[in-house]
């Protein structure tokens, strides 16, 4: 039974089940990626899990990405689905304003969003609607900023003798954003 | 004829059928060579202290054979590797338990000052939450450097003045580390 699906299946039934859902698609890296709304993500993620055809019914990775320089989409929430029975991957991208920094939580689809929902919360400060217990995984709970975000330091702000010379920190503001950033 | 040696007695008068000497020489040598050490271990370093308790480096022969895993009942507290922000409040714990006289000996860079680690989640030296008597250099340390560490934390036990827990500049030191 070798009903193999390629890419553009994928993206064909995601536009034929939520007409004018993509706002982006592309393939960095030979991976297919799409961005969406951050309120079509739930209903997305959903039927792409239930949907007969596709069955992509595992949840690899969710993780927050924080872009300052992009103006009222500086936050972003990226999820990583799979469909083990066809073999492919897609990833699919929510951006939005840090001012208000929220999206649905799928924890009522996938169990193990809980837990990465909860680290991304910790790090980023994504705040994900529906959430059973959205509080902080891996730092100290009384921890008051969110460490990920760019506008914070990196560095420990006890440090006293750490010698910028040998962490790569002479002055300089660290690897250029622009290369950094995943542009398609 | 053996070839276990023997430690040296300290400095005495020695008569027919007596030998007289100070007493804080005598129990720093009996504490000195019957420290009970807690490993602290959390990382690589903990991997060479393995080594160093195993057959070849074998820590033993300086009274160190009975590692303690209960802190109540341990005398040098031996913190080995990364020690993340969360977890400092969990070693200070550790040594709050102890029972005095007890010495901390940091090993390795992570332990002394946070290492390579110069982020916001480690903590820069375990020093900024308890009091430290010995740092062991080294990223991380051979076998040999951590039994260099032991011996000096042995010489430091020799000559410690038994009032030395009493001392001003002892209750200052705890209490710049808000410890009783």
């Amino acid at each position: 039974m070798n009903n193999a699906i390629d890419k553009q299946t994928v993206l064909d039934r995601i536009q034929a089940q939520f007409p004018g859902i993509i706002l982006e698609a592309g393939e960095p890296y030979g991976m297919l990626t799409i961005e969406v709304a951050r309120e079509h993500v739930s209903p997305l993620i959903r039927f792409l899990k239930d949907d007969a055809q596709l069955q992509m019914n595992f949840l690899t990775d969710l993780c927050g990405v924080h872009f300052p320089d992009q103006p009222n989409r500086e936050l972003g929430v990226i999820y990583h689905v799979h469909s083990f029975i066809h073999n492919i991957r897609l990833r699919i991208k929510a951006f939005f304003p840090i001012s208000d920094p929220r999206i649905d939580s799928l924890t009522g689809q996938y169990a193990a969003a809980n837990w990465m929902e909860r680290e991304t919360y910790d790090f980023y400060g994504v705040l994900f609607s529906g959430h059973p217990n959205l509080k902080r995984i891996l730092n100290v709970d009384e921890m008051d900023y969110f460490p990920l975000r760019k506008e914070y330091p990196l560095e420990d702000a006890g440090r006293t003798d750490k010698d910028d010379r040998f962490f790569g920190r002479d002055g300089h503001e660290g690897i250029e954003f622009e290369k950094r950033v995943d542009r398609q | 004829m053996s070839e276990i040696q023997l430690v040296n007695p300290p400095q005495g008068h020695e008569g027919q059928g007596f030998f007289a000497t100070r007493l804080d020489q005598v129990i720093g040598l009996a504490r000195a060579n019957s420290i009970w050490p807690l490993p602290f271990a959390t990382s690589c370093c903990g991997i060479e202290f393995m080594a160093t308790m195993g057959t070849n480096y074998d820590l033993a022969r300086f009274g160190m054979e009975r590692l303690s895993f209960s802190p109540r009942q341990s005398d040098l507290l031996m913190v080995m590797g990364t020690i993340a922000k969360k977890m400092a409040p969990v070693l200070r714990q550790v040594y709050e338990q102890m029972a005095e006289p007890k010495w901390v000996i940091a090993v390795g860079a992570c332990a002394s000052s946070g290492g390579i680690f110069d982020t916001y989640s480690v903590l820069q030296g375990i020093d900024k939450v308890i009091p430290v008597d010995v740092y062991v250099p080294g990223c991380p340390p051979r076998p040999e450097q951590i039994i260099d560490g032991v011996l000096k934390i042995q010489e430091l036990i020799k000559n410690e003045s038994l009032r030395r827990r009493y001392s001003p500049e002892y209750q200052r030191l705890m209490e710049s580390y808000q410890l009783q």
